[in-house]
């Protein structure tokens, strides 16, 4: 089986393994106690922040750990509510629903809420922000780039215009990581969130990136670990991981897209040529994702025949490919539905290489030409 | 005996966290290598396996407290399954009241929950325990008001390992038309939980108390009479929409293959257990002046509370640095507050300030109790031969009436 969807998670790496190991095996303690156990554990735990901390230029203090990027993301939103009660939150239609439903969720409190449309490429435009709205906003949050098109925001423009407007600014910067240079300090923005399982770190260990300058009240009550900001014993082997994972990514980010972008450049040649529409073709995309559609063959038809020819891809987004909606996404770039509704993304990942997608290529084409021939038939 | 593996002082602070089984390991490690992935993705094997070892995981967790499943909910841990029980069922039913009992020596995270619901417009009863941390019942019928909408009562405490009553109390919610929720994070493995039989509503676990890794809780939730609980966490709507989050597959096999040994260990563990803790209650009462804190019948047989009179508090932990013991709730110890939970007791501060919390679990030895006993006696005897409170009362002097001069 060949693995195609890493944007959904990602293999651990063996270093990172390495790393987790002992603090999964050997007796270990509390970070909160103050016995050797607890100290020790403690330690580990501070290394592993400053690394994570460096691979986004934030400082150590700047990183509060959570179980996942969902949590981050809640915690954003949910401690800005507390701290700031007359918030008026924005986000992007093409939102994770980790940003879209909690920010949902406070309209029923009261909050004023408003989502903010991208363009035909997948694009947030500052300048499309009407006057009015941009008077209101106290709170915006944009992805850096999106888990199905892989589109890019130009995130320090974002930036630069919300703090000129006084508007907090998060970003989620899940699909992000590892794949492009991410500045905190440079971006000078409120908040960003991170996460572990994408770039080959474990599950179940995320962050989130807090500048000093806004005030944040804790969404999860308890024993006051993180600054207060986030109670729960530390899950110590995980973090251990997600500091391996972080210093790794940014040590091969370079390599890592310089080899992964020739195998997308082929594959996406070898799509077009098929007749497939990648979205977002054109607008500035992670080197990993690709996100299309054919429009006479039915989405989970192909997807269901590469599966069988053991190769592993996703019909729009993992997280919530439990249920059969189109892409969000999609709809909300003005997509087609039934184009929407078809869309397979493949995102590649540092342990694939040029024999593998050439083998999905070829067999993308015979599967494609078999499907369309059926359907010709059909007709 | 020292550690002599890793060159550590013996562990004594099971309550604090528990090593992971080598067994539970093992079975994580599958899943964190070749099975790696998303059990939310349906297109591909990689996320079948992956969802297939959660649902495995689940009835595990469901087996070990005899109930269904489908009542069991995915947490990052016992603090946030405490905060989504607390706030989550005091929101979704607020109409019937806004009033919330629980006990004053709770665990941080459910007392801070509690605290955090106050803030947000109902009112709070921290209940004061009995001088022997049980909660009276009469006392509990009496806060009862019409408008108590959630009662919290942990089963096991975490400093002073006793067991309340939760049948009666959850009975006495039922009566009463209360959401009974209970945090078991200590009494897994320990005590024999039936939520078959049990009047309790919700339920919080923890992994890494019950030799499984840290990071990864559960929360039980009634499905007959069903229980609903307003989410806190919003996202991709996994766990049915209560709890969202991409799930950590091999922390919840963790938490699965932890939950098992204790199902299918349980009682043979315990008795092996009650023994060394009746070697170390013995030893250490030897010693003069010391006081067990919590019931002794009501206890699980891991902890052992006591407070060491005649000897401040720092300098005996700093004098016994070969074992590695609380002297408060770890989550809190970093503060030189005394114990919150022996406060409530009714222990002075002086008294809280000196008590040491032995905590003992699957790995300790005969011999890890006979140093602990040992060390406890010469070190206790050395301080107290440097103290002038412990010549007072040596003398007969009764330190309750000295005038203390002023400085």
């Amino acid at each position: 089986m060949i693995y195609l969807d890493n944007n959904a998670t990602t293999a651990l790496h063996p270093e990172v393994l390495k790393a987790m190991l002992p603090f999964l095996t050997a007796q270990q303690g509390n970070p909160a106690s103050n016995h050797t156990f607890g100290r020790n554990a403690h330690t580990a735990i501070e290394e592993a922040r400053e690394k994570v901390a460096i691979s986004v230029n934030a400082h150590p203090s700047q990183v509060i750990f959570t179980s996942s990027g969902t949590e981050s993301n809640n915690t954003i939103i949910n401690g800005i509510a507390k701290a700031y009660p007359d918030s008026h939150f924005g986000f992007s239609s093409i939102e994770h629903p980790c940003i879209s439903e909690p920010i949902k969720s406070l309209a029923n409190q009261g909050f004023k809420i408003s989502e903010i449309p991208v363009d035909s490429n997948g694009i947030f435009n500052v300048s499309d922000i009407s006057s009015e709205m941009k008077q209101s906003l106290t709170f915006l949050s944009v992805m850096m780039a999106n888990n199905e098109t892989g589109v890019i925001q130009n995130i320090a423009e974002i930036a630069d215009w919300a703090r000129e407007n006084k508007i907090q600014f998060h970003t989620d910067a899940v699909q992000a990581l590892g794949k492009i240079k991410i500045d905190f300090e440079a971006l000078d923005m409120d908040a960003m969130t991170i996460s572990s399982h994408k770039i080959y770190g474990p599950q179940g260990i995320a962050a989130l990136i807090v500048n000093k300058k806004i005030d944040l009240l804790p969404y999860m009550q308890g024993g006051g670990q993180e600054k207060g900001l986030r109670s729960g014993t530390e899950n110590i082997a995980a973090i251990i991981g997600f500091g391996k994972a972080c210093e790794r990514s940014s040590e091969n980010r370079v390599v890592f897209n310089e080899k992964i972008d020739l195998l997308r450049i082929a594959l996406e040649k070898a799509l077009v040529d098929l007749g497939a529409v990648i979205f977002s073709e054109k607008s500035h995309r992670l080197s990993n994702t690709t996100f299309f559609s054919f429009e006479n063959i039915d989405g989970s038809t192909l997807l269901t025949a590469l599966d069988r020819k053991g190769f592993a891809i996703a019909s729009g987004s993992a997280c919530s490919s439990n249920s059969d909606e189109p892409s969000h996404v999609l709809l909300s770039m003005g997509v087609d539905l039934d184009l929407a509704q078809g869309a397979l993304r493949v995102s590649l990942g540092v342990e694939n290489n040029k024999n593998e997608i050439n083998d999905f290529i070829d067999t993308l084409k015979d599967e494609v030409n078999r499907l369309k021939q059926l359907t010709a038939v059909a007709a | 005996m020292k550690n002599k593996l890793y060159d550590m002082p013996i562990y004594m602070d099971y309550s604090s966290t528990t090593p992971v089984d080598p067994r539970v390991a093992e079975k994580m490690i599958p899943y964190i290598t070749e099975d790696f992935g998303n059990p939310a993705s349906r297109s591909h094997p990689y996320g079948w396996t992956a969802e297939k070892a959660v649902e495995d995981a689940r009835k595990e967790i469901a087996l070990l407290v005899n109930a269904d499943p489908r009542e069991i909910v995915w947490t990052s841990g016992a603090t946030e399954s405490n905060n989504l029980a607390i706030k989550g069922a005091s929101n979704f039913y607020s109409k019937k009241g806004k009033h919330i009992i629980t006990l004053a020596t709770e665990h941080k995270a459910v007392i801070d929950a509690v605290r955090e619901c106050e803030r947000t417009g109902y009112e709070a009863t921290y209940m004061e325990p009995e001088p022997n941390g049980l909660l009276d019942i009469e006392k509990f019928k009496s806060t009862i008001r019409p408008d108590t909408v959630l009662v919290s009562v942990m089963l096991v405490n975490n400093e002073i390992g006793v067991i309340q009553d939760i049948t009666t109390i959850g009975n006495i919610c039922r009566e009463n038309n209360i959401i009974f929720h209970v945090d078991a994070a200590q009494a897994t493995g320990k005590v024999k939980i039936d939520l078959e039989t049990l009047p309790v509503d919700l339920m919080s676990f923890s992994a890494h108390k019950t030799y499984g890794p840290k990071g990864v809780g559960a929360l039980y939730v009634r499905r007959k009479p069903r229980i609903r609980i307003e989410p806190q966490m919003h996202g991709g709507g996994h766990e049915r929409g209560m709890r969202s989050g991409t799930l950590a597959t091999h922390q919840i096999v963790g938490m699965g293959e932890a939950f098992k040994i204790a199902r299918e260990e349980m009682v043979e563990e315990n008795n092996r257990i009650k023994k060394l803790q009746a070697k170390l209650l013995k030893g250490l009462t030897e010693i003069e002046e010391t006081f067990v804190n919590g019931d002794l019948e009501r206890r699980v047989p891991h902890n052992l509370n006591i407070s060491f009179n005649y000897v401040e508090g720092e300098s005996l932990i700093m004098a016994i640095k070969g074992i590695a013991v609380s002297s408060g709730s770890a989550c809190t110890s970093a503060s030189l507050e005394p114990s919150y939970v022996l406060r409530a007791l009714g222990r002075s501060d002086e008294l809280a300030h000196s008590s040491i919390r032995f905590s003992i679990g699957r790995f300790t030895t005969e011999s890890d109790v006979e140093f602990t006993i040992a060390l406890l006696k010469e070190k206790i005897g050395k301080l107290r031969e440097l103290s002038p409170l412990w010549e007072m009362f040596k003398d007969g002097v009764d330190l309750e009436k000295v005038e203390w001069a002023e400085h």
